[in-house]
């Protein structure tokens, strides 16, 4: 039986991990595309299967999604989630030519895998250097559908045995073109003792 | 309450049995799978939203979360319900692998979902009825009854019914 149970004092220091992580990934997307960027604070809680999906909305709402796999001392599963207007918004951004289809295309399939990994480098590089230990990241991989099925990916790695998962999650809004996108990292089950063992090793060192 | 239908809504990981005219529905099915038997001579039917193939160990607090337990869970209640096991069908969707682009044995979960459905209804005995599985598309799905209809829907506005 494993079952995740987190201190108060423990998410206080998740929160603050995410918050320097996606504090670093805010200013990679403003580099990006310039102009102000907006963050949430970030929620760190051990969350139930069905809340994970109704923070985007509800598991059936369309989004699109970067999948980036971390490993290294703790290994876990990031999502970028961005609406498809948001994604729209960003491909005007960044492509020349304006979107036609409905579907996305190749080239704007990979801009939107590549912002993920932009962002995804300046949060994961964040946090290696927070805490002192070595992660690596997959190669992007994006697909736009239902955020239920998208997750159900990382959820089976993180969840446990009470089909709850640590869940930490920011969003980002840009001001000028009103973009806006959800980062969720999902520590693997095992990934999360490891990681929270760290980071109650440095808040008992200070 | 003359022609209320009850409606029963299966979240990740869960499992329910319909016993009246009604749906059984669960949403966003990526590489889970979510599998339906029912008794074609009653009013009878169950679904399971299965997330992975195998169960860690014999007693799982949510046995719905694996192939192995939740097809023997869902089996169970359905006798218990008073289902004939010459009349079991079954009718399962799902097993996609959403992200392509990644060549992640974890991503190819969905496939060994399917594969741990179909060799536990075999198990069974339990006759296939329809499936609809793979792809990389994310599907809603509900179930009828009286009809016995297991319709599908994905993300990009395709229906289909099995």
């Amino acid at each position: 039986m494993r079952r995740l149970h987190v201190d108060p004092v423990t998410l206080d220091a998740l929160r603050e991990f995410g918050n320097i992580g996606a504090g670093h990934a805010a200013t990679a997307l403003s580099t990006l595309l310039s102009g102000r960027v907006k963050m949430s604070v970030t929620d760190a809680r051990l969350c139930p299967f069905s809340e994970i999906v109704d923070v985007v909305g509800g598991g059936e709402t369309i989004v699109a999604a970067v999948f980036i796999r971390i490993f290294g001392t703790i290994s876990g599963n990031m999502f970028v989630l961005m609406s498809l207007p948001s994604a729209d918004r960003l491909l005007e951004r960044l492509l020349p030519a304006p979107r036609k289809a409905q579907e996305y295309t190749e080239l704007e399939q990979s801009a939107i895998a590549e912002v993920g990994n932009i962002l995804s480098g300046a949060y994961v590089a964040a946090i290696s250097d927070l805490c002192g230990i070595s992660l690596n990241q997959s190669i992007p991989a994006v697909a736009i559908d239902m955020a239920a099925a998208l997750l159900d990916i990382g959820l089976m790695m993180s969840g446990d045995e009470e089909n709850q998962a640590i869940l930490i999650s920011t969003s980002l809004v840009h001001d000028g073109n009103n973009i806006d996108a959800y980062f969720f990292l999902l520590p693997d089950l095992d990934g999360t003792e490891v990681l929270l063992d760290i980071l109650r090793g440095k808040i008992r060192h200070g | 309450m003359v022609d209320e239908k009850e409606q029963i809504r299966i979240g990740i990981a869960e499992g329910a049995i319909l016993a009246t005219p009604g749906t059984l529905m669960t949403a966003g099915l990526g590489s889970c799978v979510g599998l339906v038997i029912y008794d074609d001579s009653r009013l009878l039917a169950g679904m399971v939203h299965i997330m992975l193939p195998e169960s860690p160990h014999g007693r799982p607090s949510h046995p719905q979360k694996y192939a192995d337990t939740g097809i023997a869970w869902l089996y169970e209640r359905l006798m218990e319900h008073g289902a004939s096991h010459a009349h079991l069908r079954a009718k399962y969707a799902g097993g996609s692998q959403m992200f392509q682009a990644l060549q992640m044995e974890a991503l190819r979960i969905g496939e060994r979902n399917v594969r741990a459905v179909t060799m536990h209804l075999e198990r069974l005995r339990i006759p296939v009825a329809g499936a609809d599985v793979g792809g990389n598309v994310g599907r809603t799905v509900w179930f009828e009854l009286p009809s016995r209809r297991y319709l599908i829907r994905t993300a990009r506005g395709d229906e289909r019914q099995i």
